[in-house]
């Protein structure tokens, strides 16, 4: 309560082993290592229940089949399955507009969280801060909503019209910019996800530059490194692994997105190499058709669900190879 | 311990758990169940000011059942739904508390048969096994009752396309990609007064399950012969089409895209003041699609006693796409209050609705039909 | 390192920039050029989507949107007060079970745990992220909402599933941050372990633990699919912990929009301006606390 033990947080007599400290310390580790098994069960308990009202629309569609055909024609019935469902198309959707999404928000957010940390001025700092933060605050719907009636039609649409009257015509690569270009596609959906993820990943990767040792970073300026080769070389390097969990923690996010996406993909239960087409991502099909399907088409969207968790964990772990892999690069490189 | 007590409990405090305090501060006590019932009232008298029927109010006040209704379903008639809900709640019955949730048609056919809600509501009736399945399940049968109609419309923004007359198989073309230019000789030879642009059509449909998508293939499965996607809440759309999400995403599609028709709710369409096209019903006759369309076409379909019935081969001066919405109640079942309020609000919004049905958009029932409607929502709860 | 290789050198004078380092300052001052365009454009959608949601939802903000229920669609005034107390009730609850647990498990991942064990939680947890907030909701549905109904309590839990990895995992990031040294010199002082966390590590930690539960908290208070099928909605104020379907500002937000008319319209915007309102005023208090418990 007084004003001295606040000053002094490592008062060592606050830190004296009392009788009670004895059996609190295998207590507590109980209490938290009930915690982290806790969010096992969660996920467990819902992987266990879906998979269980997935499995008969595996077994009747087959796996492979599942995941790699795209036709999906959502039956009527109750009790049995008398649909066509292929998850292909959604599969591509939610893994194109994810990849579009991270490819435009990793850098922003990198040099965002450079900028708000080393460059801008000191008391503009926090309030910097803040305004990319509030960016999370905006709900989904919005986004949509946003995106659907302001921002596509001003700014996404011309964009990509233009990219791809200027791209469309390349050899090879024009496949990707294919038109026509609808009002609603994989490249649109993708920008406002990179909006969305964007304050996730700024606001880890800041606190995570934040941390690199104030020594280090003056010990290169000493030297007569310029500011780009401070964050180059001291805080991108040091941050490294953190930066790849924010990332991780926006993929996720992108990945599982609904309702924008839903809104602004383009609807279609079809796919398309171009990223103007108008396809349908996993979550957004889910969110999309469920309300109106019939019982046999819910066990069926339920296994769209169950793919995504495959889906995520396959992307989770082919980004973790890919990190050790970066990492060892520039770990070498470093040395 | 104290010091980083004190932290976290100011830190989750101030920041968390105020939420959780803020709200149970304002929820106030749990025993006062009639505060949202207070609040109701108030917001429906301000809404019963303005406008509306009253012809019923000072004879009604006093004997109308008590309550809380609980329903779900479609998302079609939502606007109806809620002003009925409104107004009686507000002007009719002050004492009652009803709750209507659009979570789509699916969505209110299994939350009915959950028995999650008291009344559920849709675009299509049961299925035979739905109905085996609900009579197994509460031990009596469920009712389904019509009650109000809508139209869906062809919309379009190019002023070009003003007046622009369609058929269902121009439309069932369009919309599987074998019609793809607007100067198409099939579309001239249906508007020979209209100077058609040479432009690429794209279709928008919805991209989500829908009761407007639901009426809109049953009519083309019925009245085309060239369409092939069959019918219900969510087709496979050929490759080249757009998917909106909601009548919004739809008419955002309409309005962004060059080119592009869609088809949309009519009191969407009537309330953001799309332009219509016209349709050729099974008389030959071109129709455009206004309300006294929407209730010509109810009058040319026969309705049966159990009210299963869809509204196909429209002719005379009826215009050809509409659709109806049934609420699903119980025979059984029911606390015996709860079943006075459903009997009473729905028999009120059967016999006083109409004239709010009309100005949102949608069609009311029949004179000729209401008695029997009404006797069946007499049925709720009959089977002790 | 060829500047330094080059004859001249030594008779140049130390004001004179070799063109090696003009070249690096020029690069480093283009690099900030590059970094300040990035901020600009990183906040130029924040501040497109709040000109448009004040633009279409400030006419329908005031006193009777915070303190009355909507009515139908077309009447204009009424407000969202249903919808305010349904999210704070339910963000409020799911709060109370995912920040405790949340930050434990991250504890356990940091300070206990070893073996293949952290590696699952932690893979886990980043797969969890990628849930979709729908299937979230069917899983709730399927297992509670069934049996018991609709209501706050299974909409709370609903949301609790979608904030604790995020918990999880940002709280993870957070705690790794705090300096070896300390808990070293902390242990070092005879503290236990469990002493250490509490009054070391977690007290260093708490500004970054706060941004990770406001995160949290943001996107559980914007969560909409997550509701639609175990809060459900309701017109009228709702005060029932459980067995009575509440509503929330984001599901009131999503069917209004959705409806044709202009002022319920108005009133789904003031919704979501009220939302991002709230869930700034609550980042801005917890920044604010956890900064003075740090002094």
């Amino acid at each position: 309560m007084s004003l001295g033990t606040e000053q002094r947080p490592f008062d060592p007599t606050d830190l004296r082993a009392t009788g009670s400290a004895r059996w609190a310390d295998p207590l507590f580790r109980t209490i938290s290592f009930a915690a982290g098994i806790s969010v096992l069960l969660v996920l467990g308990l819902m992987i266990g229940s879906t998979t269980l009202d997935a499995l008969p629309v595996f077994q009747y569609q087959g796996l492979v089949s599942f995941f790699t055909t795209s036709e999906w024609n959502a039956g009527s019935s109750r009790n049995e399955l008398t649909g066509t469902y292929g998850a292909f198309a959604f599969i591509y959707g939610t893994l194109i507009s994810s990849l579009i999404a991270i490819m435009i928000a990793l850098p922003l957010s990198i040099a965002v969280s450079l900028y708000i940390n080393r460059i801008a001025p000191k008391r503009f700092r926090t309030t910097l801060a803040y305004t990319v933060e509030l960016l999370a605050a905006v709900p989904s719907v919005v986004y949509g909503l946003w995106g659907l009636l302001s921002f596509t039609p001003a700014v996404l649409l011309p964009v990509s019209r233009f990219l791809s009257g200027y791209l469309g015509d390349v050899p090879v690569i024009g496949r990707i910019f294919e038109g026509p270009v609808p009002n609603t596609n994989y490249f649109i959906a993708g920008n406002v996800l990179a909006i969305m993820i964007l304050p996730i990943i700024t606001a880890i990767a800041r606190e995570v530059m934040a941390q690199t040792p104030a020594d280090q970073i003056d010990a290169a300026y000493g030297m007569g490194a310029t500011d780009w080769e401070v964050m180059r070389k001291v805080i991108l390097r040091r941050s490294f692994p953190g930066i790849v969990g924010a990332s991780m923690l926006g993929l996720g996010r992108a990945l599982g997105e609904t309702i924008a996406v839903a809104m602004l993909i383009g609807g279609q239960q079809r796919w398309g190499i171009s990223i103007f087409f108008a396809g349908q991502s996993m979550a957004g099909h889910i969110a999309s058709t469920f309300q109106d399907a019939a019982p046999e088409t819910v066990n069926a969207l339920i296994a769209v669900g169950v793919g995504l968790f495959v889906i995520t964990v396959i992307v989770n772990m082919l980004a973790r190879v890919l990190v050790w892999r970066i990492g060892r690069v520039a770990g070498d490189a470093a040395l | 311990m104290r010091t980083f007590t004190r932290r976290i409990a100011v830190l989750t405090a101030a920041s968390l758990l105020a939420v959780a305090c803020g709200g149970d501060g304002d929820a106030g006590d749990p025993t006062a169940a009639d505060t949202g019932d207070d609040t109701a009232t108030g917001a429906g008298d301000d809404a019963g000011d303005d406008e509306t029927t009253d012809d019923g109010d000072d004879a009604a006040a006093g004997d109308r059942p008590a309550g809380q209704l609980d329903g779900a379903g479609a998302t079609f008639p939502t606007p109806v739904f809620e002003e009925w809900i409104f107004t009686y709640t507000g002007d009719v019955n002050t004492d009652a508390s009803i709750n209507y949730q659009s979570i789509g048609s699916g969505g209110g056919i299994e939350q009915f048969l959950a028995e999650t809600v008291d009344f559920g509501s849709s675009e299509r009736v049961l299925s035979e096994e739905d109905l085996e399945l609900a009579e197994e399940q509460r031990g009596c049968a469920p009712i389904e009752i019509p009650v109000v109609f809508g139209a869906v419309v062809m919309a379009t923004v190019d002023p070009a396309l003003d007046g622009l007359t369609l058929d269902a198989n121009a439309i069932a073309d369009i919309f599987e990609r074998r019609i793809t230019r607007w100067d198409d000789p099939a579309l001239v030879e249906l508007n020979p007064d209209l100077d058609l642009p040479d432009m690429d059509i794209i279709p928008v449909h919805r991209s989500d399950g829908s009761g407007t998508t639901s009426v809109f293939t049953k009519y083309l499965d019925a009245d085309s012969d060239n369409w092939t996607l069959g019918e219900g809440t969510e087709v496979q759309w050929p490759a080249g089409t757009v998917g909106g999400q909601g009548n919004e995403g739809v008419s955002a599609g309409i309005e962004q895209n060059e080119g592009a028709i869609g088809y949309v709710n009519q009191a969407y369409a009537i309330e953001l003041d799309l332009q219509t096209a016209l349709v050729i019903n099974a008389d030959g006759n071109a129709v455009e699609p206004t309300l006294e369309a929407t209730s010509a076409a109810l009058a040319t379909v026969e309705i049966p006693e159990d009210f299963r019935f869809d509204i196909l081969g429209v002719g005379g001066d009826g215009y050809p796409i509409a659709g109806t919405n049934w609420i699903f109640a119980w025979e059984c079942g029911y606390e015996a209050g709860t079943a006075d309020l459903l009997k009473d609000f729905w028999s009120w919004a059967v016999e006083e609705g109409d004239d709010l049905a009309l100005e949102l958009g949608y069609a009311p029932l029949d004179d000729s039909v209401k008695p029997d409607a009404l006797a069946a929502i007499e049925r709720i709860n009959s089977q002790e | 390192m060829s500047a330094t290789l080059s004859p001249e050198r030594e008779h140049l004078s130390l004001r004179t920039i070799d063109p090696y380092t003009r070249r690096r300052k020029q690069r480093s001052r283009f690099v900030r050029g590059l970094l300040l365009a990035a901020m600009v454009v990183a906040v130029i959608p924040l501040f497109l989507i709040l000109i448009e949601v004040v633009r279409r939802g400030w006419p329908a903000m005031g006193w009777e949107f915070l303190t009355q229920v909507q009515p139908s669609g077309r009447t204009p005034g009424g407000g969202y007060v249903h919808g305010i107390i349904g999210t704070f009730y339910m963000v409020g609850f799911a709060t109370l079970i995912s920040v405790p647990v949340g930050i434990l498990a991250a504890i356990y991942l940091v300070e206990y745990g070893r073996g293949p064990l952290t590696g699952i939680i932690r893979f886990f947890t980043d797969v969890m992220t990628g849930v979709p907030s729908v299937f979230v909701g069917l899983f709730i549905y399927a297992l509670l909402v069934r049996q018991i109904g609709f209501g706050a309590f299974v909409g709370g839990l609903g949301l609790s599933v979608m904030m604790l990895p995020i918990i999880v995992r940002s709280s993870e990031e957070m705690l790794r941050l705090v300096p070896e040294d300390q808990r070293a010199a902390s242990a070092g002082l005879g503290a236990r372990k469990w002493q250490t966390i509490m009054k070391v590590v977690l007290p260093t930690a708490a500004p970054g633990l706060t941004t990770g539960a406001m995160l949290a908290v943001a996107r559980a208070a914007g969560e909409t699919a997550v509701l639609l099928l175990t809060a459900l909605g309701s017109l009228q104020v709702v005060n029932q912990f459980q067995g009575q379907p509440i509503a929330s500002i984001t599901l009131l937000v999503y069917r209004g929009a959705r409806q044709p008319f202009a002022e319920g319209q108005q009133r789904a915007w003031a919704g979501a301006l009220f939302l991002m309102v709230m869930v700034l005023l609550l980042t801005l208090s917890a920044r604010y606390i956890s900064s003075r418990s740090r002094r």
